[in-house]
């Protein structure tokens, strides 16, 4: 999204003039575009038609993967595996996304209005990166020893007696998929929020003092609407990367929870490539689909 | 634009990448969880400049031991590089890729859809030193003239090529094989004695609700639901014609089983890495679970007590090998011929051995250990002395005896192999099901 936002703005100009100097110029980027983006997306789309065995793929034009996906859905009372694994994996996003919001719009709104100096809020918004020092895997598998059935926590609350028996929903279980999604994410959310919020003129929020508005109004009335670019960037990052995880939910899930990015997965490893593809191009529409919806909210183009 | 947004440039760019890194993150976890394998693979840059041959050997971590490809290099001169993936990736590479490695290390029931392509060349058992003294396991199904279980994908029945480059297996032994048998062994479940304290005897343990929230079966669906088949048949829902090669009903009862089992929270956790087995053990989440002979070894060497418990239903056994790449040509491919011979010439046997596992050809392994030794691991003889790893860690003290016995006792209770059934996509299909239950 933050690649293509550039180039349009770019290119609004240069359409004007739509000299063959222009075009020279974009060309480039437009290239790696075709080759590295729409070219890739267009074969996924391709195989998804395409018929296989275990060893090769057949070129072919079948809708029998998509059919095979949605087989059983129609059924009433139980629902299907698609379908239920997209109803968790929405519910995972949604949970992520809320969470994450909360956490990130306060985060920032403490370091653009709480920190006076210009080199505190350096500082520590350099904090907030330090996690990115190692990877996202062992920032999710410290969390292991942690919270396991032995681990500090456990040992903690029964030392404390607040807990008789080791509590096993801390781990290998929906709440350590979100701990561990929000420990992860949060600072997407952060940085878009913080950016759009430095950019709100202080005099808008004295005018507001002026003229009577209590800190909550000001915070509804005037922050939230002028930091919507950022929330909206900040979400369109969070839902995307849920969307398509299936690392984190595996190793913090134990394996035993469905992601539509663990089925994909587990697919491409037993060479059903057809089947995978057909499955990424629904999860694509999908995504495409919920950003749409957060752009009618904001015009990124517009405000960035 | 104003000042502190500059500054918070920079900070969405290094976040931009690690999203991407979603993606390519199994391979990289499969790395990091790998520890020894993924030191072994830095510690081995490939240099392209230098004259030296290097051997990109393609399998799973279990399988790429640092010392071996050391101990081979300070031999020959010929560097291994090591390509650690997981179990199904290494099938998948073959399948896609297959001029990314030298030497493949595979398992035998992923020949059903490797060979198909044509990606691997028929092993001219010529240039193969010790090629009649491979054990009569792979080549006839017996173990010292005894016939062992062969349902599921029994080496034997695709041992061998009618041809170099045949796409087709050969009932009858020929020339040419598909894989040179690496290491083998008959897997049971592990379990943690001190917090089980009870005897286990039978596969019907495993979804026993005794151990609710603290069973975990492996994730790897050709080898999942073998173990799953074993549990069914345990608990005498089922008896199947074979369990290699289920039907489709037979799949379905199979994974409603497991699903039932998950509902009521009998799983801790599912795993697909052998670190994370060890771990899941180790730290006692898990107390009864499918377990592989080298991950049992790592809990003990933890000074835990964990042991691989032989059931009287029998074990589910597997075995891989080495396999050729058909493009391979030249000095590389005498390199590739070079180290098949040397790792069947008793060094690497020995080793393998040490760590419980079995090795392809007997007698040169067992010149190269110490009588006691043999005793122990081979023989189902209580230990003259203590028994270490090979890393020197205390496996087993003095007057202990190996779980499962002897060599004999324990491949001739093999009851059925890893398989690739004819039902593939749909067993795959359900297991997905039971992931997402």
């Amino acid at each position: 999204m933050s690649a293509t936002t550039p180039t349009a703005k770019t290119s609004a100009p240069a359409a004007r003039r739509a000299g063959p100097a222009a075009w020279l110029q974009a060309a480039p980027l437009g290239l790696v575009f075709l080759l590295f983006f729409i070219v890739p997306l267009v074969l996924i789309l391709a195989v998804s038609f395409w018929d296989a065995t275990e060893y090769e793929l057949i070129p072919a034009f079948t809708p029998k993967n998509y059919i095979a996906i949605f087989e059983g859905c129609g059924q009433f009372g139980d629902l299907c595996v698609t379908l239920k694994t997209y109803v968790s994996t929405l519910k995972f996003c949604f949970l992520a996304w809320i969470f994450t919001l909360g956490i990130g719009f306060t985060v920032a709104y403490f370091l653009a209005f709480h920190v006076r100096t210009v080199a505190m809020q350096t500082v520590l918004f350099l904090l907030c990166t330090i996690p990115f020092w190692t990877s996202n895997v062992i920032r999710m598998i410290s969390w292991i020893p942690l919270l396991g059935r032995n681990g500090l926590v456990n040992d903690m609350l029964i030392s404390l007696r607040l807990v008789s028996q080791p509590q096993e929903w801390l781990l290998f279980s929906s709440f350590s998929v979100v701990l561990a999604f929000i420990h992860l994410f949060t600072i997407f959310m952060i940085v878009p929020i913080f950016n759009s919020m430095m950019r709100i003129d202080r005099a808008l929020l004295e005018a507001a003092l002026d003229a009577g508005a209590t800190p909550w109004q000001t915070l509804w009335n005037v922050i939230v609407p002028l930091s919507r670019t950022g929330i909206i960037i900040g979400s369109i990052f969070v839902i995307t990367i849920v969307m398509g995880d299936f690392v984190t939910i595996g190793v913090m899930g134990g394996q035993q929870i469905a992601s539509v990015g663990k089925i994909i997965q587990v697919q491409t490893s037993y060479l059903q490539f057809p089947l995978a593809a057909a499955n990424a191009v629904i999860l694509l529409a999908m995504v495409l689909m919920i950003i749409w919806a957060l752009t009618r909210l904001v015009d990124i183009r517009k405000e960035l | 634009m104003s000042e502190h947004e500059s500054e918070a440039q920079p900070a969405i760019e290094p976040a931009i990448p690690s999203t991407t890194d979603e993606v390519s993150s199994t391979t990289r976890r499969t790395l990091l969880k790998a520890g020894v394998a993924a030191v072994a693979i830095t510690g081995f840059p490939y240099v392209k400049a230098s004259d030296k041959l290097v051997l990109r050997y393609l399998g799973t971590a279990v399988n790429q031991d640092k010392a071996i490809g050391e101990k081979f290099k300070a031999d020959t001169g010929i560097e291994i590089q090591y390509i650690p993936v997981t179990t199904d990736e290494v099938t998948k590479r073959a399948v896609t890729a297959p001029n990314s490695f030298d030497l493949i290390d595979t398992e035998y029931f992923s020949l059903k859809k490797i060979i198909p392509t044509g990606n691997l060349l028929g092993i001219d058992v010529k240039r193969i030193k010790n090629a009649d003294k491979i054990t009569t396991l792979f080549t006839k199904g017996e173990v010292n003239g005894k016939k062992v279980g062969d349902q599921g994908t029994a080496p034997k029945k695709v041992m061998f090529l009618e041809g170099p480059k045949s796409k087709k297996f050969s009932a009858t032994p020929t020339q040419y094989m598909t894989l040179i048998p690496t290491v083998y062994n008959a897997d049971t479940l592990g379990i943690r004695p001190d917090l089980i304290k009870r005897p286990i005897t039978s596969w019907s343990e495993l979804l026993n609700p005794e151990f609710k929230g603290k069973a975990a079966i492996l994730n790897i669906p050709s080898i999942g639901i073998m173990d799953a088949a074993m549990v069914v048949e345990a608990m005498g829902i089922y008896k199947y014609p074979d369990k290699g090669n289920m039907t489709k009903k037979e799949i379905d009862l199979t994974i409603k089983t497991l699903i039932e089992a998950k509902k009521n929270g009998q799983f801790r956790s599912l795993w697909k890495d052998f670190n994370e087995s060890v771990n899941l053990m180790a730290s006692g989440e898990v107390v009864i679970q499918s377990m592989w002979s080298p991950a049992v070894t790592a809990v003990r060497t933890k000074g835990i007590a964990c042991t691989f418990q032989p059931l009287k239903e029998g074990y589910r056994a597997w075995a891989s090998g080495f396999g050729v790449p058909s493009t391979l040509k030249g000095k590389q491919s005498d390199a590739v011929y070079e180290f098949i011979n040397w790792f069947l010439d008793g060094w690497a046997g020995a080793y393998l051995n040490r760590q419980g596992y079995y090795s392809a050809v007997l007698e040169t392994a067992k010149a190269n250990m110490e009588p006691y030794e043999w005793a122990y691991w081979m023989e189902g003889k209580p230990a003259e002395k203590d028994i270490k790893s090979p890393n020197g860690d205390l496996i087993e003290k003095a007057g202990k005896v190996r779980d499962g016995g002897s060599y004999e006792q324990r491949l001739g209770s093999i009851a059925c192999w890893n398989a690739v059934m004819d039902e593939n996509e749909y067993m795959v299909k359900k297991w997905n099901e039971f992931v997402a239950a």
